[in-house]
């Protein structure tokens, strides 16, 4: 008997007379004979246990570090335990999209909520409900920007290196020409840009604080961008938005990012979520779902998907995008867990996360590393140094149980949040200054 | 109910983060806008999402038959060892050597996906079918290009298709050629042979087809493309009604993604996260997204295939989606898959028997996974639309099928009732389809009002879209 399958053999008898044949594979008719699979090379059923001792052992096979300072977009928050509580109830987890609204307006309000909280997080005008990540969010922001007249896109080389990648390949797609933007000291190079763009450039994307944890001049560089006609992207880091200059306040039309710091695990990679918002004149140019309030038949409140003249089961090939699910469950927790931080909570993730990164990076700078770069930085930063001497340190930091920065070209990102303690970061100096010393 | 912004008081909050145990520091130059977050005490916080969920029907609610989504019972099992701390605490960019658990994990898929599909080689990075549908016209386009083969710029759709395949076309930069459906609700072999040529770069198609068909021309059809020089793409949404039975690859397909959201049992999560992995013959393989998994002598590592069309997405795709999905695979082995065929295409076929003794079949033969009603017939006889009957279900508790969906069928009702649903539960919602069919002939009315039970009634779509209130007004 199929496992999850509740009808017996006798019950699916009883069914096939009531249709009228004899046996399942009558229904396959219109299956050509030669077409049926004999025997799948797969391994064979297991029981609930089974299964449970077989997935253990393969988890047990990953390291989990207890303490870890690798973030390169991907990063280890503390998670309110309200947080899991309520997003691993039942209803929310195996729900399908919103399409039946009067029967769905937990989720409908819950995106309503999160659209109105990453409006206030970014100071935008209005969200959409989610993208896949951060990376397919900065890619389809260069689709609302690009015009009949305005067909190229510009991205800053200091952006996160898989999110240009991915950038990129959309762009292998749409035909759209993408320039990457040189970098300068590890800042964007504004000079360079101003040059670049030109009366067909239709947008530039600054990720804010960048790759290598600085903070752009982002004000400045949104008045070159709009000097030049085209849009301003902003992909944003979340948590830093609690404190830094919003997007808005310096000039974006779009602004993106990934939204895993908001209450997700690292998890290898994903699930996360990439949130989107714009001013209220890019609205019609967002892709995916869209919540509005509207009221029922009685004057009731309550919540539909809305503007959905955007998408690919209204519009098909002239659709904003082919986006249908999206990461509603992601974005739900994104939305919880601002609820629950607070604005408070969020400053304090935010200063913790950035005094941390400070501190890690004057201890290391003691230990013997300087930093590859001067300015202003958020929980990011990088130490100069080569490719051996960041693999010496990398192993001897795994040895007790701490994940080091990441090997870039250079030297090493490094990257704290909140739930690092300065025993942790004083720890990680003292095993760096030993391998230098070495 | 009030929003979450309306509640609680501008003092309250949770106690989370410790003080600082380090010299604070801040930005030169902060943000000057205010940061309007909700304020609420921890009490009133759990209230107030346990209040959203009880708004929400979700597989534990009740039958939820929405077709071409494949709302299957999702198995506690899987999220529990997706929840480990050895899969969720792990940084995507980790060693190969300390993340061999992961690796591992999607090795596994990758290869078992290939054996279910028919096809040489997968990748795991696309988070949804949309996104899978995406990244397999990019392999198709990049062969063509490899190829030197430019002229190939259309993509032929039938217009049964779901809106995601010409939207996906579009975004790969292909131009869509829409070819009418036979009145079989299978492909036009004539319109297809007639809209093919040397600028075909190649068809999308699923099958079981979204009429709920599968399309015994298949082989010919694929063998047109073929031999128009162009490729096959199988969107697998409705792989559920021939899992372990039959395989796309066999069918001529070249490529094509799956939904593990659907047919895999992870659960949607009211609209995601899914997973779309994205197959493909060994002829496209070198063009697959990079980083895929390696395998040598029980190592894992990653690496790119050598005319990578680059990266969809971040990191590896929705990994830990891909955990619940093999779960679910473990469990049932090469014995069960084709048990969750053949359950789903006998459950299809007993309700579609019982229903069609009043409701028009759009087709009427057997169906595979999924049946379409056409309620055009009820509709100019008594008023009542397919929208209608979705609404009066919800008062029975009953989560509507996909309605107007797919194109071709006026007041379409899509019915996918999934293996994991009992004769008993099936036999009571036929009972209310029956009695709502009577209803909408001797009081029609009810239906039009329905529903009335629910928290909200039928909501105005237009004035939300036109006066678009996309976020709460604090002033
Ligand atoms: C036939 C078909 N194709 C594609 C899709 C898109 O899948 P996703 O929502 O995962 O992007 C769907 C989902 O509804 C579908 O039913």
């Amino acid at each position: 008997m199929g496992t999850y399958v509740p009808n017996s053999e006798r019950v699916q008898q009883e069914m096939l007379d009531v249709i009228g044949v004899k046996n399942v594979r009558d229904l396959y008719c219109n299956v050509p004979k030669k077409m049926f699979v004999k025997e799948l090379n797969l391994p064979s059923e297991k029981s609930e246990l089974e299964v449970r001792a077989a997935v253990i052992e393969i988890a047990e096979k990953n390291r989990v570090f207890k303490t870890c300072l690798r973030g390169a977009g991907a990063y280890r928050h503390f998670i309110p335990a309200v947080v899991k509580s309520i997003t691993s109830r039942e209803e929310l987890v195996t729900a399908y999209t919103p399409y039946q609204a009067e029967i769905s307006q937990g989720i409908l309000q819950s995106i309503f909520e999160y659209q109105t909280e990453m409006c206030e997080l970014t100071g935008m005008d209005v969200s959409n409900a989610s993208v896949y990540d951060g990376a397919t969010a900065a890619a389809e922001s260069i689709t609302m920007c690009r015009d009949r007249k305005r067909t190229k896109a510009y991205v800053s080389a200091t952006a996160n290196p898989q999110v240009i990648e991915t950038m990129q390949t959309y762009c292998f797609g749409s035909g759209v020409e993408l320039t990457v933007i040189p970098a300068k000291n590890g800042k964007t190079d504004e000079k360079a840009l101003k040059a670049a763009l030109g009366e067909d450039a239709a947008c530039f994307y600054l990720q804010q604080p960048n790759y290598f944890g600085l903070m752009e001049d982002a004000a400045a560089i949104g008045e070159i961008v709009h000097a030049a006609g085209a849009k301003y992207v902003m992909g944003v880091n979340p948590i830093a938005c609690a404190l830094m200059k919003t997007p808005a306040e310096c000039g974006a039309d779009v602004a993106v990012g990934e939204g895993q710091p908001l209450g997700l695990d690292v998890a290898f990679g994903g699930p996360y979520l990439g949130f989107m918002t714009a001013t209220h004149d890019m609205m019609r140019h967002l892709p995916g779902r869209i919540v509005g309030e509207t009221h029922d038949v009685d004057g009731k409140v309550g919540y539909v998907l809305t503007l959905t003249a955007r998408e690919q089961h209204i519009r098909r090939e002239k659709a904003t995008s082919n986006i249908c699910s999206n990461e509603q469950l992601c974005a739900f927790t994104a939305g919880l867990y601002m609820a629950a931080m607070g604005a408070s909570g969020m400053r304090q993730a935010a200063t913790l996360s950035m005094s941390k990164a400070h501190y890690l990076a004057k201890a290391l700078q003691k230990a013997g590393l300087s930093l590859a770069y001067k300015g202003e930085f958020f929980h990011e930063f990088v130490t100069a140094c080569d490719e051996k001497t960041a693999k010496s340190i990398e192993k001897a930091l795994e040895k007790v149980g701490i994940l080091g920065g990441l090997s870039v070209d250079g030297g090493i990102l490094w990257c704290a949040t909140e739930v690092v303690t300065k025993a942790e970061l004083d720890k990680t100096a003292e095993i760096v200054k030993e391998v230098l010393s070495k | 109910m009030k929003l979450i912004f309306e509640k609680g008081a501008p003092d309250q909050h949770l106690s989370l983060l410790p003080a600082c145990d380090v010299p604070e520091v801040s930005f030169k130059e902060e943000r000057a806008l205010p940061l309007r977050l909700p304020h609420v005490s921890e009490n009133e916080l759990t209230r107030h999402y346990k209040q959203l969920s009880d708004r929400v029907h979700g597989m534990n609610d009740g039958f939820y038959p929405l077709g071409s989504c494949t709302m299957k019972y999702n198995p506690k099992i899987d999220e529990e060892l997706a929840a480990l701390p050895g899969f969720t605490q792990i940084h995507p960019l980790q060693s190969a050597e300390t993340a061999q658990g992961c690796l591992e994990v999607l090795h596994t898929m990758e290869k078992n996906l290939c054996e279910i599909t028919g096809l040489d080689a997968f990748t795991l990075q696309p988070a949804a079918g949309a996104h899978g549908e995406f990244t397999g016209l990019l392999l198709i386009k990049a062969y063509h290009v490899h190829h030197k083969d430019f002229a190939r710029t259309k993509i032929i759709v039938p217009d049964s298709a779901h809106g995601t395949n010409p939207a996906s076309a579009r975004m790969a930069g292909f131009d869509v050629v829409n070819i009418p459906s036979g009145p079989d609700g299978c492909v036009d072999l004539e319109a297809l042979k007639a809209a093919v040529g040397p600028d075909t770069a190649g068809l999308m198609l699923t099958n079981p087809n979204t009429v709920g068909i599968f399309d015994k021309n298949i082989l010919k059809i694929t063998e047109i493309i073929h031999k128009a020089g162009g490729l096959c793409y199988y969107d697998g949404a409705n792989l559920n009604a021939v899992l372990g039975v039959v395989r796309p690859g066999d069918m001529g397909f070249d490529a094509c993604h799956l939904n593990l959201h659907k047919s895999f049992a992870t659960p949607h999560g009211g609209g995601g996260p899914g997973a779309g992995p994205v197959g493909c013959k060994a002829e496209l393989a070198q063009f697959l997204p990079g980083p895929q998994v390696e395998e040598k002598g029980g190592k894992y590592k990653f690496v790119t295939p050598k005319y990578s069309i680059g990266r969809v997405r971040g990191f590896a795709g929705n990994f830990d989606v891909v955990v619940k999905a093999l779960c679910y695979l473990l469990t049932l082995g090469k014995e069960e898959l084709p048990h969750v065929a053949e359950n789903a295409v006998l459950n299809a076929n007993y309700m579609m028997a019982r229903l069609k003794t009043s409701y028009t079949m759009a087709y009427d033969t057997f169906c595979m996974h999924e049946f379409v009603m056409s309620l055009e017939g009820l509709h100019k006889e008594t008023g009542i639309a397919a929208m209608d009957i979705a609404k009066g279900l919800l008062d029975h508790g009953i989560h509507p099928p996909t309605m107007y969906f797919p194109l071709i069928v006026h007041e379409a009702l899509m019915i996918e009732p999934c293996e994991t649903e009992s004769k008993e539960i099936m036999d009571e919602v036929c009972d209310v389809f029956l009695q709502l069919f009577e209803e909408a002939k001797t009081n029609p009315q009810a239906l039009h009002d329905a529903p009335l039970h629910t928290p909200v009634r039928r909501l105005d779509e237009v004035a939300a879209a036109r006066h678009a209130i996309v976020r709460y007004n604090f002033d």
